[in-house]
């Protein structure tokens, strides 16, 4: 007489080890595999979009920052680029090398945090810390850059925040290469680790078509053998510039997931030490004198009056502050007067300057896009990060849309995992890389 | 009589003394060898200092320094936490489950052998506290006994992830045991006795006048084999399916405090079970390489006269070190590999592991009857 079996309720998350970010997974259980699964999203909801309405076309810079938290400099570029375009301006040649730049760092952190973590889940705790350890070698680059780790705020629409600090390139170059041992430890310890491939090896399969029709972009894609990258097919900064390759898998699984991002953190830093060989110097005008004034100074000087000559001198200014120095502003902003904010100097050394920055900063002033729409999409780790801003030509944003990339991949998680066992929701949905703050806004 | 027993007291006092201790320094081990395996530091904040102690603060404070005081925080914070039991748990069964696991993982030590027999005043006292005559079956039945425990820690939870935890651990055991049986019928039938005492002293003999007659030479397969099974026996990664914590929290999940904490030993205390067991059976137990009872005899006709007393130390000290090079070995091997799926692990327990283990037998059955 058979045996009657009933199916068991499994709730995963909202609070669950492996739920990196917060999502539910409830699963319907037969045994150890997996025969229904409802992914419930939502948890980390923080209205970005409505909040980016509530202001100033630049406002919207440090809540981007939040959205995918572990690549957030191509969250700002992305945004940045679609008011840009709205606007119908373009950043100076040397500021596209610097987002180009920052952004392959930042693909090569987001990949080594999803792979790391995913072994972790696996098991393979050691892998994950060797991981961090090389991110955070990119982070200290991104600190000396920005001046943050995470929420780093450093795009501006129409350029940078700051330039490049002295010794860039070499710091740069000293950490790929330091990041690339890592990787090829890594390599060692999971690429053909019998354990570790029959873990990802026909877990979480997707195919080509399916994987199109969910809209699904990015690595998850690509291991399914389409190769879809933006950066390849609609150029943007300078991406067309650079030699590089969009590695594919063929399987759609797990492992062709790994093994495409894996390929894809070599790749990104081939970009990087194209774009460090080939960075553009600007016009990095040293005045004839060559005085140095500290900030501070500068503010008391102007506050007497004393501003005479400020046109000429060289201001060292904290990186971390508004602005930089003249010649560092001039080679990362365009001249558009209409988004970007003077030089400090000019700020507070003259009156066009101060009425410049004043028509930027006050309410009511500010950016003003001409009335329309425009949607544009840069390469996130993830996938196609793409963001939607329409104009009312007021200086607030009518509305921003955000096309998360791994949203996409979280509808079709529930048909990945069915099928499969318990414990293969581990590794499937650590290929997902979802990032709560991104996928909820 | 009576001082018999209370030699026998002792021993069974410094073996849980030992045993208790190593399994919490395990904690530091561990702590220290992963963060050297991973570039880190590790613990080094938790110490404590008390005024009358004077200068005794120093060393406290370096111990702190090392990360070995942790291990006292650690059991201060569990046994200050709440103890929780779920409102669809059973708490006697809930109270029950840990003490089992821990109570049949410290009582399978009894039967191994420590150290060469002592003379004491006239007596023979052997170094091990329960000296059957079956002594294998004995371990083997105490640490199966000892999955109970797991099992009823995810049955009475009421937790469907402690219920999946138990479950795994249930099938786990039944697939690697029987591996891990099978492959010590090998070395029973090359040490021609079940008696663990009787098979490391067999050890002791040389092969060929060089090579010492240790189980992993005799028997390398199924050394091999065993390791493997040992190691799933002590639920830890690669083979930490019933924890699993990413994937189902683990039979513990409804677990606060120091009934946590016993499970936690209990895990420690069976990696030192089965380094303790793997150097019995395969590495010699306390037997030095070349060392008799009145002293070396090196095979290049060297000879280093030794001390009884010297003797037994030598082999008391030889056990322990073996034992802990092991624990750093399965400790090394946890640190590195991912975990297994649970019908992969299947797998290798009734594919691979079960086979092989038969096959050794047959090999080693015949091997044996034509030498003879």
């Amino acid at each position: 007489m058979p045996t009657e079996t009933r199916h068991m309720f499994l709730n995963i998350g909202p609070s669950h080890p492996a739920m990196h970010g917060i999502v539910q997974i409830i699963t319907e259980l037969d045994g150890e595999r997996v025969v229904g699964a409802d992914v419930e999203i939502g948890y980390l909801h923080r209205a970005f979009e409505k909040d980016a309405e509530a202001g100033p076309y630049n406002n919207a810079i440090p809540y981007t920052d939040r959205l995918n938290y572990v690549s957030p400099l191509i969250n700002n570029f992305g945004y940045c680029l679609a008011v840009e375009r709205l606007l119908g301006i373009e950043a100076t040649e040397r500021c596209q090398y610097i987002r180009v730049i920052m952004s392959e760092l930042s693909r090569i952190t987001d990949h080594l945090t999803c792979v790391g973590a995913s072994a972790m889940e696996l098991g393979a705790f050691t892998v994950f810390l060797y991981m961090i350890k090389a991110r955070e070698w990119l982070w200290e680059l991104v600190e000396a850059v920005t001046g943050a780790r995470l929420t780093i705020s450093y795009g501006r629409v129409g350029g940078v925040k700051a330039d490049l600090p002295e010794g860039f390139a070499e710091r740069a170059r000293k950490a790929l290469e330091d990041v690339r041992k890592v990787l090829l430890e890594c390599d060692g310890l999971l690429t053909r680790n019998r354990i570790f491939v029959d873990r990802m090896q026909g877990t979480g399969v997707i195919g080509k078509e399916r994987a199109l029709s969910f809209g699904i972009t990015g690595p998850f894609l690509r291991s399914t053998g389409a190769a879809l990258d933006c950066r390849k097919y609609s150029p943007y900064f300078v991406y067309d510039r650079f030699q590089f390759d969009v590695p594919t898998g063929e399987h759609g699984d797990n492992y062709d997931r790994y093994l495409v991002r894996m390929e894809e953190m070599e790749q990104s830093m081939r970009i990087v030490e194209q774009a460090l060989e080939t960075l553009p110097g600007g016009p990095l005008n040293v005045d004839h004198e060559g005085r140095m004034l500290p900030a501070g100074v500068m503010v008391d000087e102007a506050k007497m009056g004393r501003v005479a000559g400020f046109k000429n001198v060289r201001v060292r200014l904290d990186p971390t502050l508004q602005g930089s120095t003249r010649g560092f502003h001039e080679a990362v902003n365009p001249d558009a007067k209409r988004a970007v904010l003077p030089a400090k100097e000019d700020t507070y050394g003259n009156i066009e300057g101060l009425m410049h920055h004043f028509k930027l900063v006050m309410l009511g002033h500010g950016i003003r896009p001409p009335q329309g729409e425009y949607y544009s999409a840069v390469e996130g780790a993830n996938g196609e990060l793409g963001f939607y801003v329409v104009s009312d030509g007021s200086d607030q944003p009518y509305r921003v849309r955000v096309r998360p990339p791994c949203f996409a991949i979280m509808a079709a998680l529930s048909e990945l995992i069915v099928g499969d066992m318990v414990a293969d929701i581990v590794p499937t949905f650590g290929s997902v890389n979802m990032i709560g703050g991104e996928l909820d806004r | 009589m009576t001082p018999d027993l209370l030699i026998k007291l002792g021993i069974g006092g410094g073996v849980l003394f030992i045993v208790l201790n190593l399994a919490g320094l395990q904690t530091w081990l561990e702590r220290k060898q992963s963060a050297l395996m991973q570039d880190r530091i590790g613990a080094n904040r938790a110490y404590f200092t008390w005024r009358w102690l004077g200068p005794l603060n120093w060393v406290l404070r370096k111990l702190g320094a090392l990360g070995i005081l942790n291990a006292l925080a650690d059991v201060v914070k569990l046994l200050t936490k709440e103890d929780f039991v779920p409102k669809e748990g059973d708490r006697f069964l809930h109270t029950l489950a840990p003490a089992l696991a821990v109570l049949f993982a410290l009582l399978a030590f009894a039967a191994i052998p420590f150290g060469p027999p002592l003379e004491l005043s006239g007596r023979t006292v052997a170094l091990q506290v329960m000296d059957v005559n079956a002594g294998l079956l004995v371990v083997l039945a105490l640490a199966s006994i000892g999955v109970y425990g797991v099992i009823l820690a995810g049955l009475v939870s009421g937790n469907n992830l402690a219920t999946l935890g138990g479950l795994r651990a249930t099938s786990q055991m039944l697939a690697y045991e029987i591996a891990l049986g099978v492959s010590l019928l090998g070395v029973v039938m090359v040490y021609q006795t079940l008696d663990l005492g009787l098979i490391v002293q067999r050890q002791g003999e040389l092969l060929g006048g060089w090579l010492p007659r240790w189980g992993v030479f005799l028997q390398p397969v199924a050394c091999v084999i065993f390791m493997t099974a040992a190691l799933a026996e002590t639920k830890r990664v690669p083979f930490d399916l019933p924890e699993g914590e990413p994937e189902i929290i683990g039979y513990f999940t409804e677990y606060s405090g120091m009934k946590f904490g016993l499970f936690f030993l209990t895990d420690f205390v069976e990696v030192v079970l089965v380094s303790a067991l793997t150097v019995t059976l395969f590495f010699g137990g306390w037997q030095v390489p070349y060392l008799k009872p009145d002293g070396f005899h090196f095979p290049w006709g060297a000879a280093i006269p030794v001390s009884h007393a010297g003797y037994v130390l030598w082999g008391v000290s030889a056990f322990l070190v073996k034992v802990l090079a092991f624990i750093w070995f399965f400790m090394a091997i946890r640190w590195t590999l991912p975990r297994f799926r649970y019908d992969q692990l299947m797998h290798l327990g009734w594919k691979i592991l079960f086979p092989l283990s038969l096959a050794n037998i047959a090999v080693t059955s015949v091997l044996l009857v034509l030498i003879r």
